[in-house]
């Protein structure tokens, strides 16, 4: 609708010549896919590799398209805090406000073939793997129609089609996995790489540095990225890790340091990552970004760290805000748009908690679906030898 | 057709000292009270004198060895298990390398990850050869990481391969737990139905002989109430290429369970293809009075018990459970309305072990039809001591499986 607007508006504009540098003003066409090259604001800080260059190439599309996933993205989170408190989501819900840009800046640099697996913060990077907003609520809620059929929750998101792997909840499990699914596309010769994702709290469990051992030993293609949002739940890093240079813990794995509130450096970041790691193995991205609500939806998260931090981020380094402001400094949209744009999302969301909230709950059979896989004419039996049925009062 | 084969393999173990003790002078096992178990000790006399013993004085009394091999010897076997049909010869070690060799060949998806599997051709030789032959891909040396090569696999698993994950020893998968628990047996349900996790994760465990007690250690009472994983175990070389067969091929997450002291049982198998139904459990011994259920090693305690209770006039039925989760019931439950006394025999600890569990389904499901309460011989409560002759007490050995059925047939 707004997007229709702006093409058919922007068709009486000429189109632009390819610029270099971000002082020139032109009018881009927002549907525009020519390349614009922006620099990204902080440097590359690189381990045992070269750094990426600064300059990332992108369009106006998908500078866009950033925009509007991660308004989605945020969007998404705040109304699930919203039906958290409501009570309609329960148990344990980990919020990704604020740490959006990986989610896009990751999707912009894959594939679908790429598989992606991270923690229990794993809402928007189902989103943005493509998982439906009604899914994700649905499932949150518990609803047959949840992307996990209400059996998972909010930490066990999974698309297989899209290669997004979950959804995990225990801290540094889902690192050994990615591996795996590393270790079985180099099986497979699949050309395509993992992005194992994993926070700055479980960075100092064992089993990371087991799984780094055996992918730089086989050279599997594992990017394992660490989302340093600078607390473990309560425990900020400097209390936590001796030593707080995520991506130099490697060791004899290079790793590379960037701002991942900056959606296009984390787009070239993971676009170098993935280029390195089938060529040369194992690395590791240390991604500095910040949450903005606390570990779960049970921590205030204003116990540890003062109100004025997470205002002071979300001032200077808010990752919609960034693109908001390349976006217009760009004029590849204005303010109106844009806030249209934003008011459109924002009815999507409700939209699709409306429909989530209107879907049924699991029948009682469901308890035992999924359990087992039958297969080789072999069948489970009960003590009659008969299916194992359920019959509930 | 197993039946046949088995039986030859257990009746061969020679046992001049135990058909001579008198069993009435053992301390009889009791269900209830665990320190009348502890006390409990076993005479043996070669010379056929019977005497009481206290603890220390047994302790002094080494000149007999006290347990025989519960383990079938090569040359008898042979002689009796030809006659049935033709086939091959093996040892069990390498029944289960020609199951893993035969699924390699049949589906490249299939890979084999674990300590010292590829190039030292596995700590038990069950993996002999396969590097060679499949290359370093399919047959992985992972370094000692048991919590990351068990998560890798499932992580594999994930995509489509059916990796094998060998423990050196089931007690080191213990570093894995979580990887079994939380994401092999857990992530086809989360998912909604997503993912499968067709991996098998096999190891040897069991006492064995003087391993000390870290490397004795008996997981299926740990592993058993992981929801989402199927659990066998093997106990001859039939039996073994069957279910790991089996096991390669199920699309869930299934855990073998083989014994460290079985790895040189000899039989012979089959030479076609065959696979063994992994919930089904293995009738060795038909009988009338009794049911003693049992698994891996303590089968050929029973076996050799059996024979010492068919001389006495008793007609034991002697299952060989195998499929430790879930239990085949059906069986068993077969079993218990003929015989109505059922004996458990297993080697796992009595609290919270196998044996607990199948009496409480026994008794759930088939109460009506007991004559008598379910009786349970496990190991006892401790970790397996070094020294041989308190090692040997552990383990319930074929005299008190012997009183056990006396005691339960009066």
């Amino acid at each position: 609708m707004a997007l229709s607007r702006l093409s058919s508006r922007s068709n009486t504009f000429l189109k632009p010549a390819i610029t270099a540098l971000p002082s020139s003003i032109r009018r881009h066409v927002s549907t525009d896919s020519s390349p614009i090259t922006i620099e990204t604001a902080v440097p590359f800080t690189s381990h045992l590799c070269e750094s990426p260059s600064r300059s990332v190439e992108t369009s106006s599309e998908e500078i866009l398209a950033f925009f509007r996933d991660m308004a989605r993205m945020r969007r998404m989170e705040i109304a699930a805090d919203s039906l958290y408190k409501a009570k309609l989501i329960r148990g344990f819900c980990h919020l990704y406000d604020g740490q959006e840009a990986l989610a896009v800046g990751m999707e912009a640099a894959i594939t679908k073939k790429d598989a992606i697996i991270t923690s229990y913060r794993d809402h928007c990077t189902f989103i943005g793997r493509g998982g439906k907003l009604v899914d994700a609520f649905s499932e949150l809620m518990g609803r047959k129609t949840g992307c996990s059929h209400g059996k998972g929750g909010s930490m066990h998101f999974y698309k297989k089609d899209a290669s997004f792997y979950g959804g995990h909840g225990i801290v540094g499990a889902q690192i050994p996995l990615g591996c795996g699914l590393a270790f079985a596309q180099k099986y497979n010769k699949d050309e395509a790489v993992t992005f194992a994702l994993y926070g700055d709290g479980a960075a100092n469990q064992g089993q990371l540095f087991e799984a780094l051992n055996i992918s730089a030993l086989w050279d599997l293609p594992a990017i394992l990225v660490c989302e340093n949002n600078h607390y473990g739940m309560g425990t900020a890093t400097w209390r936590s890790a001796k030593s707080p240079a995520y991506f130099k813990r490697g060791d004899y794995v290079p790793g590379l340091k960037v701002d991942g509130m900056d959606a296009l450096a984390v787009k070239q970041a993971c676009k170098f990552a993935k280029e390195h790691a089938l060529k040369n193995g194992p690395i590791i991205l240390e991604m500095d970004t910040y949450r903005y609500h606390g570990h779960s939806m049970s921590d205030p998260g204003s116990t540890y760290r003062t109100r004025d931090e997470i205002s002071g981020v979300r001032q200077v380094r808010d990752p919609i805000e960034r693109v908001r402001k390349l976006l217009l400094s760009h004029d590849i949209a204005t303010e109106k748009e844009l806030k249209d744009m934003e008011k459109e999302i924002r009815k999507e969301v409700d939209d699709a908690v409306a429909q989530a909230k209107e879907s049924p709950v699991p029948d009682a059979s469901e308890l035992f679906t999924n359990m087992y896989v039958k297969d080789c004419g072999v069948e489970s039996f009960g003590a009659d030898r008969k299916e194992l049925k359920v019959t509930l009062p | 057709m197993s039946a046949i084969l088995l039986q030859g393999a257990g009746a061969a173990t020679s046992l001049s000292p135990f058909n001579s003790i008198d069993s009435s002078k053992l301390v009889a096992p009791s269900r209830s009270s665990l320190s009348v178990r502890s006390k409990r000790y076993i005479v043996a006399g070669s010379d056929g004198t019977n005497k009481s013993f206290g603890a220390s004085s047994l302790v002094a009394r080494r000149s007999e060895p006290l347990i025989p091999n519960a383990v079938a010897t090569k040359a008898d076997t042979a002689a009796s298990s030809t006659s049935s049909k033709p086939g091959h010869e093996l040892l069990l070690f390498e029944a289960l390398q020609e199951g893993l060799e035969e699924e390699m060949d049949r589906d490249p998806h299939v890979c084999v990850m674990g300590e010292d599997v590829g190039h030292y051709g596995g700590s038990y030789k069950v993996t002999k050869g396969l590097a060679d032959k499949f290359g370093d891909l399919r047959v992985l040396d992972t370094p000692i990481c048991e919590n990351a090569f068990t998560g890798m696999g499932i992580g594999a698993a994930m995509t489509g391969l059916r990796p094998v994950i060998e423990g050196m020893n089931m007690g080191f998968l213990l570093l894995a737990f979580n990887q079994i628990s939380n994401n092999c047996g857990m992530l086809h349900y989360t998912s909604g139905g997503q993912f499968t996790i067709p991996v098998v994760i096999r190891g040897p465990g069991g006492v064995g002989r003087q391993l000390g007690a870290e490397h004795s250690q008996r997981l299926e009472s740990y592993f058993q109430s992981i929801p989402g994983i199927q659990m066998v175990a093997c106990s001859t070389p039939y039996n073994a290429k069957g279910l790991m067969k089996a096991a390669i091929r199920s699309e869930n997450p299934v855990i073998l369970f083989e014994h460290v002291l079985l790895y040189n049982l000899k039989e012979t198998i089959p030479d076609e293809e065959y696979i063994c139904n992994l919930e089904e459990a293995e009738m060795v011994r038909p009988g009338e009075h009794i049911t003693i259920l049992t698994y891996s090693r303590m089968r050929y305690h029973v076996m050799q018990a059996a024979k010492t209770l068919v001389n006495k006039g008793y007609d034991p039925e002697v299952i060989d459970i195998r499929s430790l989760k879930p239990f085949d019931l059906y069986t068993i439950g077969n079993s218990v309305k003929k015989t109505h006394r059922v004996l458990i025999v297993e080697e796992c600890m009595r609290t919270g072990g196998i044996g607990a569990s199948l009496t409480a389904a026994i008794n759930e499901n088939f109460h009506d039809y007991l004559d008598a309460p379910v009786m349970c011989l496990s190991s006892q409560d401790v970790p397996t001591p070094y020294a041989g002759t308190l090692e040997e007490w552990t383990v319930v050995q074929p005299a008190q499986i012997v009183t056990a059925v006396e005691q339960l047939c009066q």
